[in-house]
C-alpha cells in the first residue's frame, strides 16, 4: 500500500492521498524527460495504481553526461576525507527512508522481508564505501623501486564520467552496489535505472540530493537501456561504461560504439544472490576498475 | 638517452632577456661549436654478430616453416640493405601457435610450482645481458635506432623487465592478498616496432610470471631481435609452447587478436589499429589491455631550471628518433621564457649528430621505415602550410637510407595537425602559454593521455600540475624515463592497463 495514500475511502472526511510525480534526478534537480514522455509502472502492493515514470532520451542522457563532466572537477578535487563524510551522509539519508524504500520496493514486486533485507543491505552497502574513501588509495599506490636517483611513486585517479547500466534486480541494492565504487573513486556518473523498477531508483535520488552530494555526480535516468545506452556509449565525454545483465547483444554493440573513444567497458551480470555478498561487493576490486593509475616521476639530487 | 654535452658558450641562469648581440654572438659560437668538431667513426664492431639468411616460425619449441611458404624481408632502415627473410604467418600458423600454446599451459605452465616459472624467467634475463652487445647491434640494424640508445637503454631494460617480473611469479598471493589471482590462460600480443626487443619483454615477462602462455607477433619491420629472444627462450628449455613468435604484417596480427583460443589480448601501436582492435573483440569476453599513441605535453616554467630543461626537452623528443608513443612532441612554453629556450634549444639541435645508428657517436638515427618517413613528410609539411614557422638543422644526411633531419616548429596553434596528432618522428611543436591554468588547458586539450612532463623549480607547483595532467606518466623534471618497477600506461585515447609494476600484474590475472 502506497505511503499515506488513503483515496479509497468512501467517508467524506477520509483524506486524498497526495501522489508523488517522479522525476530523475540530473545535475542536482528532479527533471522529467525533456522529450516529455513516459513509461507507465505498476503497483503490485495491491492499491493497484499505476504510476508514470520519465522516459528517458537521447537528449535527456546529453543533458547528464554534460552535468557529470561539469561536476567532475570539483567532485574528484574533494578530499577524500570529505566524499567519505558525504557517502556516510547519503547512508543516513537512506537510513531515514527505510520505511519508503522499502515500500517502493514492494510496489515494485517484492515481499516485505525482501524489500527490507535489499534495503538495509543497501545502507550497509554506503557505509561499507564511505568507509573506503580515503582507504584504497594507499592499497592501489605504490613507492617504485627504479634503478637510479629518480623518487616515482603511482596513485589512483578517477576515470572519469562512468556511465552505468544498473542491474534489473535488485534494482536497488545493485544500483546503489554499482554506483557507490564509481563515485568513491571520485568518478562521476549517469545512471541507468533498472528497467523492472525505475520508481526505487528515483526514491533513491531523493536520498543522494539530501545527503551534500554535490549536483551532477550522480545523475539518475529512467527509461529504455536499449535506446539511450548506444548514444552514451557513443558520447566522446564519457571515459567508461560499467553495464550490469545488458544482454549479450545490446553490450557487444555498446563495446563497438566504445571502441571509437577508447572507453573502459566493464560488462557482468551477477546472479542476485551475489549483490547480496558484503565480503565480494565491496572488495577493493570494485573501485579498482574505475580508476587510472598515474605514475610521477621526479629526480633527486642535492 | 641523450649526451651530456651542453651547447650554451655563455650564461645560463634562465636569463629570459639578454641584450640581442649578446644572443647572437652565443648563437655563432654553438653553430661553430657544432661543426668544428670533427668526430672519427667509431662504429660498434658487427663481426661477433650472426644474422641468418632465412628465420622461420617459432611455433610449440621447434622453428616451422610458415605453410604459405611465404617470406618477407627485412631492411636496415640506414642502408637499405636486406638483412634477411622471415617467415609471414597465415592464420593457419597462427592457429598452430595458439594451439601450441595452449597445450603448454594446461600441460606445463600452469601445473609448474610458481618458483620454477620465475626461474625459467630469470634464465631469459640473464641470457639476455649475456647476449645483450649482440643484441644492441640487431636491434640498431634492423630498426635504426642509435647503438647508443640500443645498448644502453632497449637491452638493459628488457633483461631488468624479466629479471623484475621474474621475481612475482611465487609472489602473486602476496600482489593481491585475498583476491586468489589466476591467470587468464594464452596471451596473443602484437607489438610494434619503436622499440621492439623492449616491447616484446614488456609483453612476455608479466604475462609468463603471471602464469599465462603466450603467442607474440612482432612489427613487419622489426622481427629480428624478437627472433632472436625466441633463440633463448629455446636455449633456456622453456617447456615447448609457452612462448611462441609468429611473424609477419598486419594481417598475422589480426590473425592472432582474433584468434578464437586466445583469452587476452595485449596490443602496443597506434591508436587507430587499437581502436579496431577494441570493436573486434567486443563481444568475445577476451580481456584486453591497450597501450597507443601520444601526443605529450612538455610544459617548461619561466622558474624551470632552463639548461636542464633543455636536455630533457631534446632527450622527450629526439631520443629514438621521436619514435616514441611517450615522445614530448609538444613543447608548453612560458611566454617569458620563449625566446631565450628557443635559442638555446637550437644550439642544442646543432650538436646532434645523425647517422649511423652503429656509431657510437650518433645521437639521432634512421626513421624507421620508408612508410613512416612518408608520415612525418606528410606532417612536417602540413604544419608548413598551416602557418607554422619550422627549423630544422642543417646536417649532412646518408645518401641511402631513411632520415629525416631534427626540427622544430615555432608559432604552432592548437588546431594545427602537427599539434594534434601524433608525428611519430623527430619532429618538435613549440606552443606558449601565459598561466599555469592555461598550461594545464592546453596540456590536456587532445584525444591523448600517455604522458607529460612539466619543468619548474617549484615543488609545490610541480605535484599541483602532475596532479592536473591527465596523463598515465607524469615526469616532473626529467622526461623518457622508464623502470620495469613503474607502471606505464595511458588515460584516455591513449589506451587502458599499465606495464610495469605490482599493477602491470593486473592484466594478466583473474582476480576475485
Amino acid at each position: 500500500m502506497a505511503l499515506g495514500d488513503q483515496d479509497s475511502g468512501g467517508e467524506a472526511r477520509a483524506r486524498v492521498g497526495v501522489r508523488k510525480a517522479y522525476k530523475m534526478f540530473v545535475g542536482g534537480a528532479f527533471v522529467r524527460s525533456e522529450s516529455g514522455r513516459y513509461t507507465q509502472v505498476r503497483d503490485h502492493s495491491g492499491a493497484g495504481a499505476v504510476e508514470n515514470i520519465p522516459r528517458a532520451s537521447r537528449k535527456d542522457g546529453r543533458d547528464a553526461v554534460l552535468a557529470a563532466a561539469g561536476a567532475l572537477g570539483g567532485w574528484s578535487a574533494r578530499a577524500a576525507y570529505n566524499r567519505g563524510q558525504i557517502l556516510y551522509r547519503l547512508a543516513e539519508m537512506l537510513e531515514a527512508r527505510r520505511a519508503e524504500l522499502a515500500a517502493s520496493l514492494e510496489r515494485g514486486g517484492l515481499d516485505a522481508g525482501a524489500a527490507e533485507r535489499e534495503v538495509v543491505s543497501a545502507i550497509d552497502r554506503a557505509v561499507a564505501y564511505a568507509g573506503w574513501a580515503d582507504k584504497y588509495q594507499s592499497l592501489f599506490s605504490s613507492l617504485n623501486p627504479v634503478s637510479g636517483p629518480h623518487f616515482t611513486f603511482t596513485v589512483p585517479e578517477p576515470m572519469g564520467v562512468v556511465v552505468i547500466a544498473a542491474p534489473p534486480r535488485p534494482a536497488l541494492l545493485g544500483l546503489a552496489g554499482a554506483l557507490l565504487p564509481v563515485i568513491t573513486a571520485g568518478n562521476t556518473c549517469v545512471v541507468l535505472a533498472s528497467e523492472a523498477d525505475p520508481r526505487t531508483a528515483l526514491v533513491f535520488g531523493e536520498a543522494l540530493a539530501t545527503s551534500d552530494l554535490p549536483g551532477g555526480v550522480v545523475n539518475l535516468l529512467t527509461g529504455q537501456l536499449a535506446e539511450v545506452l548506444p548514444h552514451l556509449a557513443a558520447h566522446m565525454e564519457v571515459a567508461a561504461l560499467d553495464l550490469h545483465g545488458v544482454d549479450a547483444a545490446l553490450a557487444k554493440r555498446l563495446e563497438e560504439a566504445a571502441a571509437a573513444s577508447v572507453k573502459r567497458v566493464r560488462a557482468r551480470s551477477l546472479g542476485e544472490a551475489e549483490w547480496f555478498d558484503d565480503g565480494a561487493a565491496t572488495s577493493p576490486r570494485w573501485i579498482e576498475r574505475f580508476v587510472e593509475m598515474k605514475t610521477i616521476w621526479h629526480p633527486v639530487g642535492p | 638517452m641523450s649526451d651530456k654535452g651542453t651547447a650554451a658558450a655563455g650564461g645560463d641562469g634562465g636569463s629570459p632577456r639578454q641584450p640581442s648581440a649578446a644572443r647572437d654572438t652565443a648563437a655563432d659560437a654553438a653553430v661553430v661549436f657544432g661543426d668544428a668538431w670533427r668526430y672519427a667513426p667509431a662504429p660498434e664492431g658487427r663481426d661477433h654478430v650472426k644474422i641468418a639468411p632465412r628465420y622461420d616460425l617459432f611455433i610449440g619449441g621447434a622453428w616451422r616453416a610458415p605453410e604459405s611458404g611465404r617470406y618477407l624481408d627485412s631492411i636496415s632502415p640506414s642502408t637499405e640493405e636486406k638483412l634477411c627473410e622471415f617467415a609471414e604467418a597465415s592464420e593457419r600458423d597462427v592457429d598452430l601457435a595458439v594451439q601450441a600454446a595452449r597445450a603448454a599451459y594446461e600441460k606445463h605452465w600452469s601445473r609448474l610450482r610458481p618458483l620454477e616459472r620465475g626461474k625459467y624467467i630469470y634464465r631469459i634475463a640473464r641470457a639476455l645481458q649475456e647476449k645483450s652487445r649482440e643484441l644492441a647491434v640487431v636491434e640498431s640494424l634492423d630498426g635504426g635506432k642509435p647503438i647508443k640508445e640500443s645498448r644502453d637503454v632497449d637491452l638493459p631494460l628488457a633483461a631488468a623487465h624479466f629479471f623484475y617480473y621474474a621475481g612475482w611469479a611465487d609472489k602473486l598471493e602476496h600482489a593481491f592478498p585475498g583476491r586468489d589471482p589466476r591467470p587468464l590462460g594464452v596471451a596473443g600480443q602484437v607489438i610494434p616496432w619503436n622499440f621492439p626487443l623492449l616491447m616484446a619483454a614488456w609483453k612476455l615477462a608479466p604475462a609468463l610470471a603471471a602464469g599465462n602462455t603466450c603467442v607474440l607477433k612482432p612489427a613487419e619491420t622489426t622481427p629480428l631481435t624478437s627472433l632472436l629472444l625466441a633463440k633463448i627462450i629455446e636455449e633456456a628449455d622453456l617447456p615447448p609452447g609457452v612462448v611462441n613468435v609468429v611473424t609477419g604484417a598486419g594481417a598475422t596480427g589480426a590473425a592472432v587478436v582474433g584468434h578464437p583460443g586466445v583469452d587476452k589480448v595485449a596490443f602496443t601501436g597506434s591508436t587507430e589499429v587499437g581502436k579496431r582492435i577494441q570493436r573486434a573483440l567486443a563481444g568475445t569476453g577476451k580481456r584486453l589491455t591497450l597501450e597507443l599513441g601520444g601526443k605529450a605535453a612538455n610544459i617548461v616554467f619561466e622558474d624551470a631550471p632552463l639548461d636542464q630543461a633543455v636536455e630533457g626537452i631534446i632527450g622527450g623528443i629526439f631520443f629514438n628518433q621521436g619514435h616514441v608513443c611517450c615522445a614530448g612532441s609538444r613543447l608548453l612554453v612560458e611566454e617569458s621564457v620563449h625566446d631565450a629556450l628557443l635559442l638555446k634549444l637550437r644550439e642544442r639541435m646543432a650538436t646532434l649528430r645523425v647517422g649511423d645508428p652503429l656509431d657510437k657517436n650518433t645521437d639521432v638515427g634512421a626513421i624507421n621505415s620508408r612508410a613512416q618517413l612518408e608520415k612525418i613528410q606528410e606532417l612536417v609539411a602540413a604544419g608548413e602550410r598551416e602557418g607554422a614557422a619550422r627549423f630544422s638543422v642543417s646536417c649532412a644526411l646518408p645518401q641511402r637510407g631513411y632520415w629525416f633531419a631534427p626540427t622544430l616548429f615555432t608559432g604552432v596553434a592548437q588546431s594545427h595537425r602537427i599539434a594534434r596528432e601524433e608525428i611519430f618522428g623527430p619532429v618538435l611543436s613549440i606552443l606558449t602559454f601565459r598561466t599555469p591554468e592555461e598550461a594545464i588547458e592546453k596540456a590536456n586539450n587532445t584525444m591523448y593521455g600517455l604522458s607529460a612532463g612539466v619543468w619548474t623549480s617549484k615543488g609545490s607547483k610541480s605535484f599541483w600540475v602532475a596532479q592536473r595532467l591527465r596523463a598515465g606518466v607524469v615526469w616532473a623534471n626529467t622526461f623518457n624515463k622508464l623502470d620495469p618497477s613503474s607502471p606505464f600506461g595511458g588515460y584516455k585515447e591513449s589506451g587502458f592497463g599499465r606495464e610495469g609494476g605490482r599493477q602491470g600484474l593486473l592484466a594478466y590475472l583473474e582476480v576475485d
